[in-house]
């Protein structure tokens, strides 16, 4: 088989690719190959799948009707085994061999097992695809007890759904507090407080030593030497590129693969976008950003080089972005607000607000209960934006303040 | 906001208005969806909730499927689509399916309705003109003629005099022309009279052809309006457009007839002696009312809905009369002003009253198409040219005073074309 262009990977990165490669080349071959059974679907909505908010049919991102009329071949089951430049082909593990002109790597990332004694010989669940998602739910259905093991974003959102439908469930998560990637110690605490109320069990700061089965579930077993029973064990404990088919190809990885600001890796003719690519990040050095915008803008970047586009726009570095709902309560944290910059930060009528900015400019900002627009505090931080003359009334309404600023920066 | 509110959940909270208005120094601005073509919202939303509606061009939010993750936020810069605590979820601007309660309740007619009305309609018809035009960057000229040609069509011969328009390529280079229906290259002095000919010798044959010409203000008000005053006169069947760009601009940026008070050219320079041209512009298309046309009108490719309602009456007029259309195309190279701020720069045209809307025929006088009670200073209008960059204060109050004065003239013209429809209706 033969293409044009070939899209490895179904999701935000990959869709947006084909799409920005037919705004520019209405006709060149185009096909999208994807391990998965089904059309395109974001792993961001799998935890409303869980929940039963979404039905999975209802969240197909592109249908068959979106590829004819596009032209684009959509090819599910299609499990890349390896990867030949030399030869521009991609081998299949159905034995297939597929031969590009112009390749984007879009295939996303795999839960991370983390290395726990006796993990390979109990029965647990991940959270990644459609298919754990319906068998999350399943299980959940029929467990009376569960553990998450990680208090990131997946696991707080699963461990939220088990709450709900009378689980007893347990987060034990190794750093101090719960989601570390986006929020300080004092915005954790608050969702913990939040999860605790709700009858979840937080076991922050605590290392899980080893799980062995009991019946058809598991007992767990902490570094302090407590032990927990649960009939269902859910590992939530961060994800790593899909990269392993790239063995011998040459392509530079690091913890991703290794791209430039226009995603092309550093093989001729290879790109790479969304969650398994490793590009700039806004702060300097290369970073994996596996957030969905960040995927958007990678794969439209990457499918406008494919297409060779001449308007194509570097990127412009990743910055940490997150929108969480959590038992009817929002925390939205854009860029970073760890120490060492300059903190305003307030706490009042359930709302949490924490600002950090740098030589007068926005470099994150954190809140819970309290709205801000999350693309405007991203486009005053990409933009840099000067906030010395507006600083107090930033600080005192961000969200008013922000839109007036992007009303008149946005032209 | 309010009518927003009530429209959307009867509620006089203005938490549920999705139309949110920002002070902003002097003015205000908007916080609205932008009903963007390539909307990050829709991207970014893993759920498949936000689409772009292809027939009616807004992004439609589906209730039944939003999860309420809030990364459409993520991805607006206008805050388009929030999330209000009282509202429970994310909102957007839907435009009332297309007729919005916002516009309807705005007493000063600040909201209107702009839609893709004229895409949806000319977007399949045929571009008359080859790729490749060579224009200025930023010049809207090409842009025009574009427009111009899909809507007149193919059954069509065009008349281009020396200017900026043959100069981008349409009349062609090296024996190739550049548009895909007949075009001449007529003399500066002769265009209305020669295009006048043709379409009489068109008609000695028994083709309904539209025979329309693309002049410069060059061609038509200084050494073409001889023919053009002519053929006015004998109101031939002609549609005939002028394309302002206040000088002859593409051999040097030399002043024309139509040429402001005040502005910086090759031969009026701003020095010692002269501070920009001395004399006032000459009123081409009021002039034209005075000759015998059958139309007459002024328009801006900032508001093409109004340019295209003129057009097709134009089109109309010049199977029997002759129709005028003054079309104003602000010139990024020779006025001196960064070419992403074309359109930009036709807006304020018409919002300081720098130039009015109107239309005018012999039966019903002249009407404005696009009134501006409440204009800006003409000085905001000037600050954003190059050309006017040197002008003193007094040079300002002066063309402020002579912008009023015009604008003054027009509305006596347009009350009497009223008070004689009010007396022709009793």
């Amino acid at each position: 088989m033969r293409g044009k262009y070939i899209i490895v990977g179904s999701s935000h990165a990959a869709l947006e690719a084909a799409a920005a490669i037919r705004l520019i080349d209405a006709e060149g071959a185009l096909a999208v190959l994807t391990r998965d059974e089904r059309l395109p679907y974001s792993p961001t909505v799998l935890p409303y799948v869980v929940s039963g908010r979404s039905r999975p049919d209802d969240v197909v991102l592109r249908d068959a009707a979106y590829f004819r009329d596009n032209a684009i071949a959509f090819v599910p089951n299609a499990t890349v085994a390896s990867l030949n430049p030399a030869q521009s082909a991609l081998r299949l593990a159905s034995g297939e061999t597929w031969h590009y002109d112009r390749l984007l790597i879009a295939s996303g990332a795999a839960p991370a097992l983390p290395p726990v004694a006796g993990l390979a010989d109990v029965p647990f669940h991940v959270l990644r695809t459609m298919a754990d998602a319906v068998k999350l739910r399943r299980a959940i259905a029929a467990a009376k007890s569960a553990i998450v093991l990680g208090a990131g974003l997946i696991g707080m959102h699963a461990a939220e759904n088990m709450a709900k439908a009378k689980v007893a469930v347990t987060i034990i998560e190794l750093q101090a507090h719960a989601l570390p990637a986006y929020f300080e110690p004092e915005a954790a605490a608050i969702i913990e407080g939040v999860f605790a109320r709700n009858g979840v069990r937080m076991l922050m700061g605590q290392t899980l030593q080893s799980v062995a089965r009991r019946g058809d579930g598991c007992v767990a077993t902490l570094a302090d030497g407590t032990t927990i029973a649960a009939d269902l064990l859910l590992v939530c404990a961060g994800v790593k590129p899909n990269i392993g088919f790239l063995d011998g190809s040459g392509i530079a990885v690091d913890r991703g693969i290794l791209v430039d600001d226009l995603m092309r890796t550093s093989v001729a003719n290879i790109w790479a976008a969304g969650d398994v690519a490793q590009a700039r990040g806004f702060w300097g050095g290369k970073v994996v950003n596996g957030i969905l915008p960040n995927a958007v803008e990678q794969g439209r970047i990457a499918g406008l080089g494919m297409a060779a586009d001449a308007s194509v726009k570097p990127f412009a570095g990743a910055v940490p972005l997150n929108t969480y709902s959590f038992f009817g309560q929002q925390a939205i944290s854009v860029g970073r607000t760890g120490d060492g910059l300059d903190i305003e930060q307030s706490r009042g009528d359930g709302g949490y607000r924490r600002i950090a900015l740098e030589d007068g400019r926005l470099v994150g900002i954190a809140t819970i209960n309290d709205f801000v627009d999350a693309g405007i505090m991203w486009q005053l931080i990409r933009r840099r934006t000067d906030l010395s003359a507006v600083r107090s009334q930033f600080i005192a309404d961000p969200k008013r303040t922000g839109r007036q600023l992007m009303s008149q920066l946005w032209r | 906001m309010t009518a927003c509110a009530q429209a959307k959940a009867q509620s006089d909270d203005l938490a549920y208005s999705r139309i949110r208005i920002l002070p902003n120094g002097s003015g205000v601005e908007l916080a609205l969806c932008r009903q963007c073509a390539d909307p990050i919202c829709v991207m970014n939303c893993p759920a498949g909730a936000l689409t772009k509606n292809a027939a009616s061009g807004v992004i439609d939010w589906a209730d039944d499927k939003c999860v309420g993750c809030l990364l459409c936020t993520a991805g607006c810069a206008y805050a388009g689509i929030v999330y209000e605590s009282a509202v429970g979820h994310v909102s957007k601007c839907d435009m009332c399916a297309g007729d919005p309660a916002c516009v309807k309740a705005c007493p000063r007619e600040a909201l209107e309705l702009r839609s893709a009305r004229i895409f949806n309609a000319y977007a399949d018809k045929e571009d008359l003109f080859c790729r490749g035009l060579a224009a200025c960057h930023g010049c809207n000229s090409e842009l025009l003629i574009r427009h111009t040609m899909r809507m007149v069509g193919p059954d069509a011969v065009v008349a281009a005099p020396p200017g900026c328009i043959p100069g981008m390529g349409t009349v062609g280079y090296n024996g190739q022309t550049g548009a895909k229906v007949p075009i001449f290259h007529s003399l500066l002095t002769n265009t209305a009279t020669m295009l006048a000919g043709v379409k009489t010798q068109y008609n000695r044959v028994g083709r309904d052809v539209t025979a329309i010409a693309l002049a410069g203000d060059g061609g038509a008000a200084d050494a073409g309006f001889q023919s053009l005053s002519g053929a006015a006169e004998r109101n031939d069947p002609i549609l005939f457009i002028c394309v302002d760009n206040e000088g002859y601009m593409n051999t040097g940026m030399q002043s024309s007839g139509v040429t402001p008070y005040g502005s910086w050219t090759s031969t009026t320079p701003v020095g010692g002696e002269m501070a920009g041209k001395r004399t006032e512009a000459k009123n081409l298309p009021l002039i034209m009312t005075m000759h015998n046309c059958s139309y007459v009108a002024t328009a801006s490719t900032a508001y093409l809905e109004d340019y295209y309602d003129k057009l097709e009456k134009a089109i109309q007029v010049a199977k029997t009369g002759m129709a005028y259309l003054h079309v104003y195309a602000p010139c990024p190279t020779g006025w001196r002003f960064p070419s992403a701020m074309t359109t930009h720069v036709c807006r304020m045209q018409v919002r300081t009253n720098f130039i009015a809307l109107w239309e005018y025929d012999p039966s019903n006088g002249l009407r404005f198409t696009h009134p501006v009670e409440r204009p800006e200073p003409v000085a905001n209008y000037l600050n954003l040219i190059g050309k006017y960059r040197h002008l003193s204060d007094e040079q300002v109050s002066h063309i402020q005073r002579t912008v009023d004065d015009k604008i003054a003239y027009l509305r006596q013209l347009a009350a009497m074309a009223a008070t004689r429809q009010g007396a022709a209706a009793h």
